[in-house]
């Protein structure tokens, strides 16, 4: 449905996004996520028909975004990173004016409206200016424009931004509805909605794409490691150095908080009764022993705080020195689980 | 309704909400009534003292010595208001990010431009509508010839339409409303001193030329009940390129 080749937008001297390629195919809700000015929103106009892409080629069911502009801008429904909402105007209103640009009148246009008033559960704010309604609303209110001609496929930049957590899931929910139907292409940079919502999770950090996957499978190709969080009553100085006797134990750092470490060891290879064993026999006082996985939020740490983070895992599977600055982001506690 | 009557339709509810347009035609009424009232006051003095001089009855001509005053001021009056009106018109849509959304509908640039132009357009023929409270109160009690008043209106639509046209452009080509308006202001302006520059340079083919880029001799020939293809035809011609270069200014934002 979506077909993007190589891809590359410079503004300047600054380049947005370089050789991006993806395509996603027909009901598929695919995940573009990546940090602040990643170039997800770059990437959205050029599909969306804003602005063409300085190379590369980009096609939605079939047509050109740069030749074929209006036939494309027939088929999205599109969220920008701001809600297009007019001020001035009431949510009927608003929603009427977009029907109207959109080619709908009459009876469908109002059986339409209905229908996504209904959906976004904005029909107690219907009558009222958008000037006077909350974020939350008017982040509805766009997403009802986007919806509203039912369009085969959806861009959203950022769809639950500025939405209380109930919204959130109610959106995310909505989206999830849409799979089968539509075509979606969601930009995040909250990575529990990326695994919510998505079937697939392009990860992209400074322009390029880092990573492409399910969210499963990307999380599952980027752990090297197993990591095992420990409770000790009574840590010695040399715990580190002692803990790594135990075979399979590759590597040992303090934890967040007092009396606690975090042992990482291979993968696939459960050594939890071992450790236990071994503890014990020194004598440490053993409080707690659980065992952590790497999740998505871990591997697009990674991915994003290295350029070139792919690829160097996977040149080098056991490179993971204490002196790797992510390994202080991914230490336990500090991502809020 | 086409994309051109939805866009013109949803400016002229915009208008409605803000402010401005009522400020712009309170101050543009309150205007046209003064300048009217001064011009007629004027008149009336000078039929007073024709009167004593000549004794019994003067002819006093209504046309020349109050319409024509009357619609060569609102010049002026036009030139400093109506890039009020226009300024939101784009610089609005950037600023408030509703502009992406318009590109990104399936409309082409150029409905969006007439479109907004016509909205602003109408509300200013409804303002003018109201001016004519004055030729019709005056009807009442004087004589004068219709003719030459309703060119003179002629000559306000098409000049309006221009400076609108400027002021549409202008409003395209950023993100600030007090810099569309400023830049319409002084686009207008220079295209009304080109016609003193016309007649330093005099009768020569530059001097011609010049003379005729500006508005004023074919406001003039208007106002003075002349209906000339050739104004027309630059009348037309101008808004024609102001909402072209607009189109081109919008199109080109894509591209950066």
């Amino acid at each position: 449905m979506i077909e993007v080749q190589q891809i590359t937008k410079r503004y300047g001297n600054l380049t947005a996004i370089a050789h991006v390629t993806f395509r996603v195919a027909k009901g598929e809700i695919l995940a573009f996520l990546g940090p602040n000015g990643a170039g997800k929103t770059t990437a959205m106009r050029i599909l969306t028909c804003f602005m063409p892409p300085t190379e590369g080629t980009a096609s939605i069911a079939g047509f050109d975004c740069v030749d074929q502009a209006m036939e494309v801008k027939r088929q999205i429904g599109y969220l920008p990173e701001t809600p297009p909402v007019y001020q001035e105007l009431t949510v009927s209103e608003y929603l009427i004016f977009v029907g109207r640009l959109r080619g709908l009148s009459g009876k469908s246009l109002s059986i339409k409206m209905d229908r996504v008033i209904e959906r976004l559960s904005i029909g107690s704010v219907r009558e009222r200016l958008i000037a006077n309604l909350s974020r939350g609303y008017r982040q509805r209110v766009g997403l009802a424009q986007a919806l509203l001609h039912d369009p085969p496929v959806l861009i959203l930049d950022e769809p639950t931004v500025g939405l209380d957590p109930k919204q959130i899931i109610e959106i995310r929910e909505l989206i999830k509805s849409l799979a089968g139907s539509h075509s979606v292409i969601l930009s995040t940079h909250i990575l529990p909605e990326a695994t919510a919502v998505c079937q697939r999770v392009v990860i992209i950090n400074s322009g390029r794409i880092v990573a492409e996957d399910t969210p499963d499978q990307l999380s599952a190709r980027l752990r090297r490691s197993e990591k095992i969080g420990l409770l000790l009553k009574t840590i010695p100085p040399n715990a580190a150095d002692r803990l790594r006797e135990v075979p399979g134990v590759l590597h040992v750092m303090p934890g967040t908080e007092g009396h606690t470490l975090v042992v990482e060891c291979e993968l696939g290879r459960d050594i939890r009764d071992e450790l236990a064993r071994f503890i014990v026999k020194n004598e440490w006082g053993l409080l707690e022993l659980k065992s952590m996985s790497m999740t998505l939020e871990d591997v697009f740490l990674r991915l994003t705080q290295h350029e070139d983070g792919m690829s160097r895992q996977e040149h080098d599977p056991q490179d993971m020195r204490s002196d790797d600055p992510t390994h202080t982001a991914l230490s336990p506690g500090a991502l809020g689980r | 309704m086409t994309p051109v009557q939805s866009i013109a339709a949803k400016e002229l509810r915009s208008y409605f909400v803000s402010p401005v347009v009522y400020v712009v035609s309170g101050v543009f009424l309150l205007t046209f009534g003064f300048l009217a009232y001064l011009y007629i006051v004027f008149t009336g003095a000078q039929a007073i003292q024709l009167m004593q001089m000549q004794g019994g009855t003067a002819q006093i001509n209504l046309n020349d010595l109050v319409f024509r005053n009357l619609f060569a001021s609102m010049r002026f009056v036009l030139l400093l208001i109506l890039p009020i009106l226009t300024m939101r018109l784009f610089a609005e849509e950037r600023k408030l990010r509703t502009f992406e959304f318009l590109m990104t509908a399936p409309v082409r640039i150029i409905e969006i431009v007439i479109g907004k132009f016509l909205g602003v357009y109408i509300i200013y023929l409804g303002i003018l509508l109201l001016t004519t409270l004055v030729p019709i109160v005056l009807s009442l009690f004087s004589d004068f010839d219709w003719y030459p008043v309703l060119s003179g209106y002629l000559g306000l639509a098409l000049l309006g339409a221009l400076f609108l046209a400027v002021g549409v452009f202008a409003s395209a080509i950023t993100e600030n409303q007090i810099v569309a308006a400023f830049t319409s202001f002084g686009l207008l302006l220079m295209l009304w001193l080109l016609a003193g520059l016309g007649s330093i340079l005099g009768d020569t083919v530059s001097g011609q030329f010049i003379s005729y880029l500006s508005f004023m001799e074919h406001y003039d020939r208007l106002v003075h009940g002349l209906i000339d293809t050739k104004d027309l035809v630059y009348y037309l011609s101008g808004l024609t390129l102001m909402l072209f270069l607009s189109h081109r200014v919008v199109d080109s934002t894509r591209w950066k």
